[in-house]
């Protein structure tokens, strides 16, 4: 008995030191879980284009509840997962705890960016620039001078987004009307299609007919009512024009999955700090494929290139909901 | 506020309330037989599950609806043969069901559908579509005058815009649901068998007595529930939506106990309340947040309110909820 459970012993610490030379990086995912379609979706694109293309191998955890969030960190961390890759704002609060108790391993938070600690890989992104962007080739296509937003749980980052988009909408028609909803105040917000179809058609019969969802889950909702009542939506994260082709005008891209492919290309290599990827860095943008083809016009594209330019050369300055907690061009 | 903007409420509401009505008389009629259930969310979420699943694969939504309540039925012998057979508690098998439900749908859906515990899209055929009255203004019309249906609506006279907004256009799930209130009532207070129901949740040992099954009335009571959750669920997921996503009843099932309580287990007030706590969401998703009078009501305020009303009601404020005198206790024959 004795001999066995040595045995055992020298086997699980063998595969235990094992298991940390190899290093392999581990992403943990956010409440809104892996197949979101959106934002947690991008970042498993990302890691798998990484696994496919290296022939590596990540560990993943898809959080179920909020008191997971440190527990998982510390239990990829202990084995030696290095970087440990997270999703989301809501990770800023265990990482600072739990970041400082491992020095040598190296932390990805993705939509953090506010951290002191030395190894964390912070990764923001200008969500408002892409939103502008979408939010002009929205008032472009309403017909009826009014768009709506949806978000998901109302949290300064998505308010971050309904702020770039409003002043999107306004630059190219000053008189339209932005009409915006959050589906909730707890995380339940990112996972309720039925609130979220609710909202639409209440947004609908207000006259909104192009919609923006920025609001994981529950956008899957949205789309799938704005199509049914024919109207035009807009996706976000991740590509959503295919879920229904002809009826989502385009998607506001993050690039969440361009930033968890290169922390797992540097490996333990990682740079740390703070990064912000705009417009500039190609991290965010705006969906084009054959999906929304005949929806965008030669005039929208023309309009929406320009304003990516300008932003880019800083002639147009999208104002940023963080500055001082209000937006310009929409009241919450 | 225009006229036009309380009708939209008002329709918003009716489709809100639904599954909320729907719940809510299945849990009457399992508590008017002296069996509590605080499982009726997980049998929404499970019918949810399987009618989208099955109206997926085959493309039929009756089918579909057909799995939905074949699924809640089976939850509701299991919650009947934990708290009737082998007199378990009750509320205890009402939570272990909502756990199964929980998790148990997520896991087929990940091993079927590979999409992350949901369900692929539905799309025509697979759902509940709107049911459009003649007459009513609706897509059809759009495409005939090439103007869109909210403008359309807009110019329309009000009797017009009742008629088209509030009383057309709902799934057949909904005028289901709201037949199935006198139905209920009906039932349970014009019929023999509606009065051994309610006996047997007053006092079980007089149904016994005089040579009534209490076994056999209050496993129908049971399964009338679950009949109505697995509807319940199959409205979600194929009408109001196109499909199932993870816990996609985001506590309807509670909210219909609390409209349980608050209509003191009655079927017309039951509808009263399910339409007043429909009115409340619907209000809360149209303005986020309410001016009156200077005083601004966050919209959280609105989201919590049914919840405070039951406390209220609960508390003896607004006179006194009293369950069924039999309610929560297992029937031993002899002692």
């Amino acid at each position: 008995m004795t001999l066995m459970k040595s045995l055992m012993g020298a086997a699980a610490s063998l595969a235990l030191t094992a298991g940390a030379a190899l290093a392999e990086p581990a992403l943990i995912f956010d409440l809104g879980g892996k197949f979101d379609k959106s934002f947690n979706e991008a970042a498993h694109n990302g890691a798998s284009r990484w696994a496919e293309e290296t022939g590596g191998s990540y560990r993943e955890i898809e959080l179920q509840s909020e008191a997971q969030r440190e527990q998982a960190l510390r239990r990829f961390a202990e084995a030696g997962a290095n970087p440990v890759i997270t999703m989301g704002f809501a990770m800023a609060d265990p990482l600072s705890t739990v970041a400082a108790d491992y020095p040598d391993t190296k932390f990805v938070a993705v939509d953090v960016t506010w951290l002191e600690a030395p190894n964390i890989r912070q990764i923001g992104f200008a969500e408002h620039e892409g939103s502008y962007l979408v939010g002009m080739m929205a008032a472009m296509a309403s017909k009826s001078d009014t768009v709506g937003f949806i978000g998901g749980m109302d949290i300064p980052l998505i308010r971050h987004f309904a702020c770039g988009y409003a002043q999107g909408v306004k630059a190219v028609n000053p008189d339209a009307k932005v009409v915006a909803n959050m589906t909730g105040t707890t995380p339940a917000a990112w996972n309720d299609p039925v609130k979220g179809s609710e909202l639409t058609k209440s947004q609908i019969s207000q006259g909104a007919d192009v919609i923006y969802a920025a609001a994981g889950g529950t956008g899957v909702g949205v789309l799938q009512t704005a199509a049914d009542e024919g109207i035009l939506s807009i996706g976000v994260d991740s590509n959503q024009n295919h879920l229904h082709p002809g009826k989502v005008l385009t998607s506001m891209l993050k690039r969440v999955d361009v930033a968890v492919y290169e922390a797992m290309k540097a490996g333990e290599d990682l740079e740390t700090g703070v990064f912000t990827m705009g417009l500039a860095e190609d991290g965010v943008g705006y969906a084009l494929d054959e999906h929304n083809a005949p929806l965008v016009t030669d005039e929208m594209k023309a309009a929406v290139e320009e304003a990516r330019e300008k932003i880019i050369a800083g002639e147009i300055s999208v104002a940023s909901y963080y500055e001082n907690d209000s937006c310009p061009a929409l009241s919450f | 506020m225009e006229f036009l903007t309380i009708i939209q409420i008002l329709d918003s509401t009716i489709r809100l309330a639904t599954p909320l009505l729907l719940a809510c008389l299945a849990g009457l009629f399992s508590e008017r037989a002296g069996i509590f259930d605080i499982g009726l969310e997980g049998k929404m979420l499970m019918a949810a599950f399987f009618s989208a699943a099955v109206a997926a694969v085959t493309g039929n939504v009756w089918l579909g609806l057909l799995a939905g309540i074949a699924a809640s039925l089976v939850l509701s012998v299991l919650h009947g043969v934990a708290s009737i057979t082998f007199r378990g508690n009750q509320l205890i098998s009402g939570v272990a069901i909502n756990f199964l439900a929980s998790g148990l749908t997520v896991l087929i859906a990940q091993d079927w559908f590979k999409q992350g515990g949901r369900t692929p899209s539905l799309f025509s055929g697979g759902r509940f579509e709107g049911w459009e009255w003649p007459f009513a203004i609706g897509p059809a019309d759009a495409a005939a005058t090439g103007q869109p249906v909210s403008r359309l609506m807009a110019e329309a006279n009000p009797v017009h815009q009742v008629y088209s907004e509030l009383l057309s256009g709902h799934s057949i799930l909904v005028y289901f649901a709201f037949l199935a209130v006198p139905a209920t009532w009906w039932i349970l207070f014009r019929t023999r068998f509606g009065l051994r129901l309610r006996a047997v949740g007053e006092n079980p040992a007089a149904v016994d007595t005089a040579g009534v099954s209490v076994v056999g009335l209050r496993y129908a009571a049971v399964l009338i529930c679950g009949l109505l959750c697995g509807i319940a669920g199959a409205y979600l997921a194929t009408a109001l939506q196109a499909g199932f996503v993870k816990e996609m009843t985001a506590g309807r099932g509670f909210i219909a106990l609390a409209a349980l309580i608050f209509a003191k287990w009655r079927p017309w007030h039951a509808m009263g309340a399910c339409l007043l706590f429909g009115l409340l969401q619907a209000i809360a998703l149209r303005f986020q947040n309410i001016e009156l009078g200077g005083l601004t009501i966050p919209v959280q305020a609105m989201d919590a309110l049914p919840y405070v009303l039951t406390v209220v009601i609960l508390a003896g404020f607004v006179g006194k909820a009293i369950p069924p005198r039999a309610g929560g206790q297992p029937y031993v024959k002899e002692r």
